[in-house]
């Protein structure tokens, strides 16, 4: 299925319908404004609690577990200043962990969705099932063997697990969006290319790359959120060497006292690298999200 | 393609033959698949084999002297122990719910964002921002900021409509902790189901809808006859996925109510957690693990064929 014009106001008026005064836009406007503010509020309500978060990580701690709650209050870094001053190594093993298994996904996903569109290898279903086969089968069910597996090869608690495992965990859906992105070049480009001689890594850095390469950026972007959230695997692999930001974030609910505004903190900072990129690159995680996935 | 009708001979059908692909060229095809294919079976299957050697054995961390063979014994207890059937029963009364409601909203929302409005950009941010914030910050800002009986935000701003009944200060972690942890799913998933029909939206061609529209049909039998068809694999895409990764969702159950209260929100994942974390018991587990997977494998042949047209993979090849 290829995506066709976009929806938009035609060039001109369908013929049969009379013109009527005044431009279409400021007739309708009471019906639009209607849906305008009705889209608005469910926008605002989907971003209420993340605000609420944002708002409490400014708090100070006795202004965080009020009734009724404080809208208004002192602002404060101090839970911040908390946050920033304990999370520095779980932030790298994130880094780490979301950049190397993301580049080894591109790195591997790359030949394989163009084996599987391209020039497709004979079995070119199976394979793709195979991969998606993959990801239905919940890893829940092999944390066990997994621990053991990992304490056999000395892999527990070490970043590497991490980089290995998160790029099992998202290679499946990379394949498929890169694979659904290579089926958008031209035909016509790949022929000239082949006539004029081109190999096939020619072919796949001088006419393919260039073209998909907003594709894997969005794929990318994808991989880099579900690598980064990632707590399940973290949380029964790794200890203190490899342990990344959601456990920093488990780590900052403590036995007792209050908290809250440190957890709001907590939760702000962990969060945010993957909300900005992901608003900034919006478009990109759309274009992915939907047509990369519809093929 | 017009068929031209003339008195001669129909020529004969000429059969025409994709390319025969060379040995050589076949392997050619399969060197770039290779890595990656390798690398996922080495990385998913030998796990897999591992657990099902583990599901045949009894396997205490708690009890030294290693694993046993024990034959189907774990299976057995996987089959009679109620509290595996109702941790599936809640798993798939959990994803269910959270996938059609979703969908719904997600349909909903998207029609909305689909007109032009002033500050439409700003809202689709908005909107998507649920996804991207990281499940386990979700899960613990709306068990405590927003959910808490004695400071919740919710609670707060729910406080007119409950008062005249008597109802504040609702402990929903306890009262409702099911319906709580569904509404964190659906807040972080919606955005999901929203891009993809979204995007199904934009894709739908104007001139039948501009046909429509002189015809004189109006908004809902529109959407009902037109957008809604061409909609379908959008949305079947959607509920596929979506299902994928609500049926695994453990962040959210974990840190929100650990399960409970009693076991009023443990799903599968977080059952095979509390088997392994709690009982230390891995022979068990691993059998719960392995029944997990047949049912998953039986649901997704099912799924398969009610959603064969997603699975209608575009062909490449030049």
């Amino acid at each position: 299925m290829t995506a066709t014009a976009l929806r938009g106001d035609p060039a001109g008026r369908p013929p049969g319908t009379a013109l009527r005064p005044g431009p279409r836009r400021f007739r309708e406007m009471p019906g639009q404004v209607g849906w305008a503010v009705l889209a608005w509020v469910v926008g605002l309500a989907f971003f209420l609690p993340v605000l609420w978060m944002l708002l409490t990580a400014f708090k100070p701690e006795s202004a965080a577990e009020t009734w009724p709650p404080k809208f208004v209050f002192s602002p404060t870094l101090s839970e911040f200043r908390l946050v920033f001053s304990g999370m520095g190594p779980f932030l790298t093993h994130s880094v780490i962990a979301t950049v190397g298994s993301t580049i080894l996904v591109l790195v591997l996903g790359v030949p394989a969705a163009y084996a599987l569109s391209v020039h497709p290898v004979k079995h070119w279903r199976d394979g793709l099932f195979f991969f998606i086969s993959t990801k239905m089968l919940p890893i829940v069910a092999a944390i066990g063997p997994l621990y053991v597996i990992a304490l056999h090869v000395h892999l527990l608690d070490s970043i590497w697990l991490l980089i290995i495992l998160y790029t099992a965990m998202n290679l499946p859906l990379a394949i498929w969006m890169i694979r659904s992105f290579m089926l958008e070049v031209p035909k016509e480009l790949l022929e000239a290319a082949r006539l004029d001689g081109a190999g096939r890594i020619r072919e796949i850095t001088g006419v393919i790359l260039p073209i998909v390469s907003p594709g894997l950026v969005s794929t990318a972007l994808i991989c880099v959120i579900f690598a980064w959230n990632e707590l399940f695997l973290a949380i029964n692999l790794t200890v203190t060497n490899a342990a990344t930001m959601p456990m920093f974030l488990i780590s900052s609910v403590p036995q007792e006292g209050l908290y809250i505004a440190h957890l709001s903190a907590a939760a702000t900072v962990a969060s945010v690298p993957v909300i900005l990129v992901g608003w900034i690159a919006q478009r990109s995680l759309v274009r992915g999200l939907s047509m990369g996935a519809i093929k | 393609m017009a068929v031209v009708e003339t008195g001669a001979q129909p020529t004969p059908k000429v059969e025409v033959r994709p390319r025969a692909v060379s040995r050589r060229e076949q392997w050619q095809r399969r060197l770039p698949l290779l890595p990656a294919l390798i690398y996922v079976v080495i990385v998913t299957q030998i796990p897999f084999v591992v657990t099902l050697w583990y599901s045949f054995q009894s396997y205490f961390w708690s009890t030294p002297g290693g694993a046993h063979f024990n034959g189907v014994s774990n299976y057995k207890t996987v089959f009679t122990n109620p509290a595996f059937r109702s941790a599936l029963v809640r798993s798939v009364l959990m994803t269910a719910t959270a996938v059609i409601l979703a969908m719904i909203l997600g349909v909903a929302i998207a029609l909305l964002l689909d007109r032009k409005f002033l500050g439409r950009g700003v809202v689709r941010t908005l909107i998507i921002t649920p996804f991207l914030v990281m499940p386990a910050a979700a899960a613990l800002v709306w068990a405590g900021p927003m959910l808490d009986p004695s400071f919740g935000l919710l609670n707060y701003l729910l406080e007119p409509f409950g008062v005249p009944f008597g109802v504040h200060h609702v402990a929903w972690l306890s009262t409702h902790a099911l319906g709580s942890v569904i509404v964190v799913m659906i807040w972080q998933w919606t955005p999901f189901m929203t891009l993809i029909v979204l995007a199904g939206l934009q894709s739908q061609p104007s001139d039948t809808l501009e046909a429509a529209k002189v015809d004189g049909a109006g908004a809902f039998a529109t959407f009902r006859e037109l957008t809604l068809p061409h909609l379908r694999p959008y949305i079947e895409l959607g509920i596929l996925l979506g299902s994928i990764y609500l049926v695994n969702v453990f962040d959210a159950v974990r840190l929100m109510t650990n399960g409970g209260p009693g076991t009023a929100t443990t799903n599968l994942p977080f059952y095979l957690y509390q088997q392994v974390n709690n009982a230390f018991d891995v022979g068990g587990a691993a059998a719960t693990g392995v029944v997990t997977v047949i049912l998953t494998i039986i649901v997704a042949t099912f799924a398969l064929r009610m959603f064969a047209r997603v699975f209608q993979f575009e062909e490449g090849g030049v």
